[in-house]
Formats: structure tokens, sequence, C-alpha cells
């Protein structure tokens, strides 16, 4: 084998690479584990919960394999009594090392279905309130959040009520994406034709990065928007202003947001919803881009094969 | 046709030129050595019309060598864009094309055919065949494997990568993408994906009627254990993908509409194909790296397998489980809470047998004599580190928590853990492990070692910081990020990682050569007092025979049973000829067929495209006019066996 020096250096390198990673890792900000809503944080408790698990089974693999290497590595002195050669197996250690995994999914699997059935449910702590609903579409590579009972439209970035339910209802115009804001839930997709609802909550105010983290080409990366939490009544001042003094949404400028690009933030009186429905509509935005010639290769559609689909609307609500 | 070319050869991107001009030095250099040596004769008749399962497995490991130099270094190009914010290395676009051929090089032309090839070598020895049960098909299955390969990456130079991911998620892969790249993934795939299913049928033949008299399946070894379920699983899984592949073609050059948004589409369902072929398929590439673990375990344990029958048991099960948990890859598309724990349980279930298997490699290493050689440390790092990714796993699969970790680096990291801890270092170990049945000598011990640890380190290094990231929020597949985002520090860690495999893998490389250069040939055919069959040859690199006389299998370890009761090397054996199959240049050709039929799709090019298909019909009724008249092989004689057998007779 290697000379002993070797063993130390490798061990050594192998020790301060694990500290280096471990403590800038407690210095970057691991969000997901610090979430600021009751729904981020039911996921959290799970992955900690889960965690502690892993850990442990991980302890004891580690002891085991520990052991094995260094009591029966090949040496000049082995004992033949720590020689078994034809040691076959054991049947009541396996039967040891099958129940306990099967008792540790068990643990697993009790609350991952709790969390999952109570995440399709508004948040219990606010369960007197009333929801605010707002769809969110997603559009290469942009986000459109339309607050159908306000008439309000923003883009790329949506302000909420602390403290206060709401429900996302969320869909895309072109491509899957994913709806995420790491510090307040964890995601779902918007597909065209579809819409999946998504309960979420923020706590405290503030400013909360969100994102499209599903893969949907060359400006993904830059698909983000932020989630902005205002306390009761800036939230309702925000509201009655935008009412009042943002431009109505025409439909040559929600076009234009069909269009493949990134955008800044925006502001509108009034919402897509008068005109289309992509939760309804999926083919809205492929027609648009036909319209302005953006290339749409790799499917030839026709202006008739559209209006058919448009007319029957074929997509089954989600 | 000479604007055509213009139009598609990628001639702005310095790296790609600098691609383009050193395939075209080495495709000259190979070209002149071939020529100046007079070995065109030698390639064509002992390599590329071979049927022998051992070279066959040879030209698929040197393949799979070259893919994941490919694939390293679109990772390490990644690492690049990735360890510093704001980077402006890469543009969005280019690293969306290497992201994309990165995933689906490693695992479609890297892992598969790396195992396959092991697979190839080592299984009809193990099971004391002659050869594989259709060694023509066998050399069609290369083959097409290569050309597939060769037509997906001609892609960067030539009209542009695929750039949807490896997954080629609908509608981004019809209505996002124009331009041939998804053309070459679809296409590509559908070509190397013939071989795959053809390795399959004939590996589950082979083995299930091929064995030496007494090798009840109970008695047959871990590998092809492994590699019989593996067949299985191929069979039931990679006829979903050519369909599903076959399906988006149609839409991308014919206008159906399978999975596109318009004229009633559904892309949700691209998803539901893609993972049902593509979960089998994470296990069609781990299965046989358990084997491969369990030969070296056992082997350097100087000990028999722990739990022999409860590892097939496990295996049957694991097996099982692949194809009931494709829905875990997308929880997020906003499933019932009760579809969601379904697949959550089943997903979670996975681990139980997987369990099983890692407790039975630790009762391995119980009360054993371990030696640590270089397979050995492959094996024995496999387990503290595939656990990582085992247990992270298990977290994934809790459907409520996965809302957090989909998409996310948390992801990548475990799915390397897997991948790489369990396949690459499978790979490695079983290269190393089964080298001097290859080549005639062993791979140099101390050079191996030092590409261990560079190896291993590096990997740690690389992607323990990304589950650190995943919860930090970053996700997977983006170009860049802010410096606001404070993912800089753990990013810069996780690049110096890649750079060390980086270093590990060029050490394995060198030591390829110097091995060649310096190792001594071995004078028999049991380097490392090995237990399975094939290493009962006489001589270290089999003939093409195999064995000149079927062993007769008493034990599960057939090999270490014989030299326990001193018949391992009986010496006056009867021979008798031996009857082998015809070398064959049809597979060769029928595969220049189909890649000739892939690039005329992909550029829609119809009447290549009919020529191509037409060739590779002819090739089918070419041979199957001739096959029954002239292809009944050859018969080795008693003096030839005796001759090639003689190294045994010297030294007994």
């Amino acid at each position: 084998m290697f000379k002993n020096y070797k063993t130390w250096l490798i061990i050594m390198l192998s020790l301060v690479s694990l500290i280096v990673i471990t403590v800038l890792g407690f210095q970057a900000d691991l969000i997901v584990l610090d979430p600021k809503g009751p729904v981020g944080e039911i996921q959290k408790d799970l992955i900690m919960y889960s965690i502690y698990f892993m850990l442990a089974i991980l302890v004891v693999v580690y002891v085991l394999f520990t052991y094995m290497v260094i009591k029966y590595r090949d040496h000049k002195n082995v004992d033949s009594k720590n020689y078994k050669p034809d040691m076959h197996g054991s049947v009541k250690l396996e039967i040891i090392w099958t129940a306990i995994p099967v008792i540790i999914v068990i643990a697993l699997a009790i609350p991952n279905a709790k969390a999952l059935y109570d995440l399709k449910q508004p948040p219990a702590s606010t369960a007197g309130k009333e929801p605010i609903v707002i769809h969110a579409t997603a559009a290469d590579w942009k986000w459109i959040f339309s607050y159908p009972e306000e008439n309000i439209e923003t883009v790329n970035y949506v302000n909420v009520p602390e403290d206060h339910p709401i429900l996302f209802k969320i869909t895309a115009a072109d491509s899957m994406a994913s709806f995420w804001v790491p510090q307040i839930g964890g995601q779902i997709y918007g597909m065209p034709g579809m819409v999946n609802e998504l309960y979420l909550q923020v706590d405290e105010p503030g400013e909360y990065k969100g994102r499209n983290s599903n893969f949907t080409g060359e400006g993904m990366t830059h698909q983000q928007f932020n989630m902005v939490a205002l306390d009761e009544d800036s939230y309702q001042s925000w509201v009655k202003e935008t009412q009042e003094n943002a431009p109505k949404l025409d439909e040559t400028t929600y076009e234009k947001l069909m269009l493949p690009d990134n955008v800044g933030e925006m502001t509108f009186s009034s919402t897509h919803l008068d005109f289309v429905d992509h939760g309804i509509d999926a083919t809205y935005a492929m027609h648009i881009r036909e319209k302005y010639g953006v290339e749409i290769k790799g499917v030839k559609i026709t202006t008739e094969e559209y209006k058919q689909v448009s007319n029957n609307g074929s997509h089954s609500n989600h | 046709m000479v604007e055509f070319i213009k139009d598609n050869l990628i001639l702005n991107d310095p790296m790609i030129v600098g691609a383009n001009i050193s395939i075209l030095l080495t495709v000259i250099v190979l070209v002149f050595v071939l020529t100046y040596f007079k070995k065109w004769k030698w390639l064509w008749t002992e390599w590329i019309t071979t049927v022998d399962h051992k070279r066959i497995g040879i030209m698929y490991i040197i393949s799979a060598l070259l893919m994941l130099f490919r694939g390293g270094v679109d990772a390490l190009l990644m690492r690049a864009q990735l360890t510093v914010p704001n980077a402006s290395f890469l543009s969005s676009q280019h690293y969306n094309e290497i992201f994309t051929t990165h995933g689906t090089i490693m695992i479609l032309f890297m892992a598969m055919p790396f195992l396959l090839g092991l697979m190839n070598v080592v299984v009809p020895l193990q099971i004391g065949a002659r050869d594989v049960a259709f060694p023509y098909l066998n050399n069609l299955s290369f083959w097409s494997f290569f050309f597939g390969a060769i037509l997906f990456n001609i892609s960067f130079v030539f009209g542009g990568s695929p750039d949807a991911g490896w997954t080629n998620y609908a509608p981004l892969a019809i209505e996002g993408s124009p331009g041939p790249g998804i053309n070459y993934y679809l296409l590509g795939l559908q070509v190397s994906g013939i071989g795959t299913l053809l390795t399959g049928i004939n590996f589950i033949v082979t083995i299930i009627k091929m064995r030496a008299p007494g090798m009840t399946l109970l008695r047959m070894p871990m590998f092809s254990w492994t590699t019989l379920i593996t067949s299985f699983i191929i069979v039931f899984a990679f006829p979903i993908l050519t369909v599903t592949l076959a399906m988006m073609t149609f839409d991308r050059l014919f206008g159906t509409h399978f999975f596109t948004l318009t004229a009633g589409g559904n892309p949700m369902l691209w998803a539901n194909f893609f993972w049902l072929w593509g979960h089998p398929e994470v296990y069609i590439v781990v299965l046989p790296a358990f084997g491969i673990f369990s030969e070296v375990i056992a082997t350097f344990s100087r000990k028999t397998l722990f739990g022999h029958k409860s590892m097939i048991i496990s295996l049957v099960v694991i097996s099982g489980l692949s194809f009931l948990v494709w829905v875990h890859h997308f929880y997020t598309m906003g499933g019932s809470a009760n579809v969601n724990n379904i697949f959550s349980i089943t997903t979670m279930a996975i681990a139980i047998p997987t369990g099983i298997k890692i407790f039975n490699w630790l009762g391995t290493l119980y009360k054993a004599r371990i030696q640590f050689t270089a397979a050995m440390m492959w094996a024995l790092a496999f387990i503290p580190t595939f656990v990582i990714g085992g247990v992270t796993g298990v977290m994934l699969g809790m459907a409520a928590a996965d809302f957090q970790y989909h998409n996310t680096y948390f992801l990548i990291a475990h799915f390397h853990y897997t991948l790489i801890a369990g396949v690459v270092f499978a790979c490695f170990a079983g290269f190393v492990y089964w080298y001097p049945k290859m080549f005639g000598h062993k791979m140099n011990e101390p050079i191996g070692k030092w590409a261990f640890w560079f190896f291993t380190i590096g990997f740690n290094v690389c992607f323990l910081p990304q589950f650190l990231l995943g919860f930090a929020g970053m996700p997977r597949r983006v170009y860049t990020y802010l410096p606001e985002d404070g993912w800089t520090a753990l990013n810069v860690v996780s690049t110096i990682g890649a750079v060390g495999m980086g270093i590990g893998f060029v050490i394995i490389v060198y030591n390829v050569y110097y091995s060649l250069r310096h190792s001594k040939m071995e004078t028999t055919g049991d380097s490392w007092n090995g237990r399975t069959l094939e290493w009962a040859t006489a001589t270290a690199v089999p003939p093409h025979y195999n064995f000149p006389v079927t062993p007769v299998v008493k034990d599960v370890d057939a090999f270490w049973q014989m030299k326990q009761e001193g018949t391992a090397n009986k010496k006056d054996i009867e021979y008798e000829p031996i009857h082998m199959p015809n070398n064959t240049g049809t597979p060769f050709v029928m595969s220049i067929f189909f890649f000739i039929a892939g690039f005329g799709l992909v550029f829609e090019i119809w009447w290549m495209a009919i020529l191509g298909i037409a060739g590779s019909f002819g090739c089918m009724i070419f041979r199957s006019l001739r096959s029954h008249v002239y292809d009944k092989g050859y018969y080795v004689s008693v003096e030839e066996i005796k001759r090639l057998e003689q190294p045994f007779h010297k030294e007994a």
C-alpha cells in the first residue's frame, strides 16, 4: 500500500475540504431552510425531519464501514479467527437490515402524506381570511401577474399583503415554467392550457426573490420576479393608487409580451384575462409569434389549425 | 451542396473552430498512422468485422472513454462559466447546448456503452460460454451505437447542438428550438437505441441459454445476474424510448401533433413517456455497476459474497420498482395529493432493497482480508459516497419536500452522487479489475491510486457544495447568477473539485499509456486470484473461443471452488474442434446507412434519408438471403487449440 505520510495527507486534505465546505455552507444564505411563510415552514420542517433520519443512517453506515475497513484489512499478523472466507450470509442479519429501512420509510411516508394534503389547503394560521386570487402566467421569459378582483396586472413583480393567504393560479403562455419563491414555499409548474393552484402566504414584510426554475430556453436565467410583501394598509393603498394611475393594458402591449424576451417591471390597471385565458387557450402565444413573424421552426402550424383549436377550446382544464 | 455546408458549419465560435481543427488533425494523423503501418486490413478483419465479444467490448470501452472526455470537457466548461457571478465566458445559448450534450452524452454515450463494454468482455466468460448467443447481432449493436453517437456528436460543429436539456421537454423542444439541434438528439438516440435494444435481447438469450453445465441461476455470479436483469429492463424500457423519439421526430419533421402546443398536442405526454423510459434507464446503468462492485469486493475481500440470494431478490425488486416511480420526476406538475403520495411511497421503497445491498457489501467486508488494490479502492469508495446519493434520493422522493428541491442544485448533487459514485466508480473499478483480461497486463497500481484520490476527493469537493447551493435556492440550468445571490463561494469550491476530477481522468488515460509501456505481461489467466470463471482461462487474454473445454460448475464461486479442489489447471485434456462464427462486415455497412438516414432526416434532405433507409433494409435482406448458405461458421482445429493453450501447458 502507500506509505504513511500519504495516508495522512489524504485524510488532512479531505478534512480541510469538508471544513471549508461546511463553513461556506453556513455563511451562504440557505433560504430554503429559513422560510418566511407557513408553506415554506411545512416544507422546512419536513426537510429537517428527514435530514435527521438520513444523518442517522449515514452515521451507522460510516461507523460500520470504517470498522470493517480498518479491522479486516489484510496485513501480516491477521488472526485466522478473524477470517471466514466461506461465510455465506446470515438470515437473521438480513431480516434486520430489511426491517429497519421499512420502518424508516414508513416514518417518512406519514408526515410526507400529511404535508401533501396540508399544502393543498389554504394555510391554517389565517383560516378566517378569504384568499386573494392572483393569476401567475409565465411567458418566455417573464412573469405576468393578474389580480382579477382588483383589476390590476403586473409584470415581473407581485405585491401581496402580509399574513394573508394568496391563491396563485399558475399557467403559462408557451413553455413549461416553474413558479418558485424559495423563501416562501415550494414550486409548481405553469403549463399552457392548464392551471395549477398554489397557496402561499408571507409572514414578514419584505422583498423575496422568485423565478422560473424550469429550463425554457435562452432567457430562462433572467426570468425572475420580486415578491413584495406589504403590510395590509400599504397594500390597500398600492391597489388604490394603481387602479387610479396605472395605464390600461391594451392588446398590442400584451401581444408584445408574448414574444420571447426579458422585460423590466410593468404595471397596468386592467388584466389580460379580458382577451385571453392561457389556462384554456394553449396556442395564443404561438399565434401571436406567427403574426409578428417570430420564427417557430420545428412545427408547422397553419392558421386554420389555430382557429379550429381555439374554437373548440380543446385543452382540458386541469 | 457548398451552400449547405457553408450554412451549417459553425465558424463563428473560436472554441468550436478549435474543436473543428483538432478533430481534423486527429483524423489526418489516424489515417496517416494506419496507412504508414499498413494497418487498414488489420483494422477491418480484426476489429471492425469482429464478432468476438471481447473485442466488441473493448471497442465499446474505448468509445466510452472518448465520450467521457467529450462530456467531461463540457462539464469543465460549465463549471468555468459558473465559477464567478456574471461571467461571460459562455453565452446563454452556448451554455444551454453544453449542458444538454453533457447530460445526454454522459448517460447514453458514456455510462451505458462503458457498462455494455464490460458486460461484453466479461459475461460470456463468466458463464462459461464461447460467445454471446447472437454474435452477428452483437457487432451490429456496437456499430449502430457508435454511429448514433457520431451523429449526435457532430451536431456541435455542424448545424448546432441540441439545446433543450437531456430531458428534451416539449414544447420547448418543438416550438421553442429552431434549427437541426433537436433533430440530432432525436435521430442520434434513435440510431444508438437500436444497438442497446439488440444488446438487451442478446444478453437475455445468452444468459438463459448458454450457461456452462452446472451453473444454475442461483450459482450465477452477481455481475451476470445484474446483466440479466438489466437486459430485461432494456427490453421493456427501450421500446418506449424508440416510440417516443419517433413521435417527436414526426412532430418536428412531418407536422404531427403528439407533443405540440397547437392542434391538440399534449406536452405533458412527453414528460410521462420520457420518464417511463428514463427512470428505468437509471437502473439500467446502476444495476450492472452494483454487479461490478459485488465482484470486485468479493475478490479483494478474499471472501464469498455475503447474502447472494438476498442480493438477487433485491435486484429483482429494484427492477420492478424502477417502472413504478416515474412520476417523481414531475411532482411539481400539479398531480393530486393522492398521486404524489403513492409515487412518494414507491420511490422511497426503492431504498429498502438498495439498503439490503449496501449492508450485504458491508457483510462481505466482515471477517475478510481486504486488499487495497486500485480496483478495490474504487469499490470501497463507492459505499460511503453512494449512500449520500441514496439518502438524498429518499429526501427527494418525499413529494412535499421535493417542491423545494425540484430543479435545484440539490437534485444535481443527488444524481451525480448516484451516477458518479455508483456508475463511474464502477466503470473505473471494472476497467482496472478486468484490464488484464482485455489487454494481458495490469494497469500500474500506484498511478491508479493517484488517479483514484484525485478523482474521489475532487468529486466530493465538486458536488458536496451543490447540496448547499440547492438549499440556497440556486436552480439548475441557469447560465449565470448575481453576486448578491450569495452562491459565489460554494461555486468556486465546486469548480476546484471539478478540476480535481479532470486531473484524475487525465491520470487514468496516462496510466493506460504507461502500463502499455511498462507493465509486465500476465503469465496466467488468473491475475487477481479470482473467484469466477472469467479467470479460469489458460491465458490472460482468452483466445477467441474462450474455453478449450467447457467448464463444469459446482458452486457460486466456480473457479475458486476448482482451485480449492485442485481441479482448476488440469493437464491432459482431450480437445475437440470448436465451432465458431464468421466475422461479418454487413453490420458496419448497415450502420453507415443508419447514419446516412439519420443525417438526412436531421436536415430534411429526403433523398439522403430514403437512400439510408433503403440501404439499411438492403443490408438486412442481403444478410437474410445469405446467412443460410454462407454463414455457417468454421472449426478451430485441435492443433490450433493446442498452440493457443500453450502458455498453460508450459506452466503446468
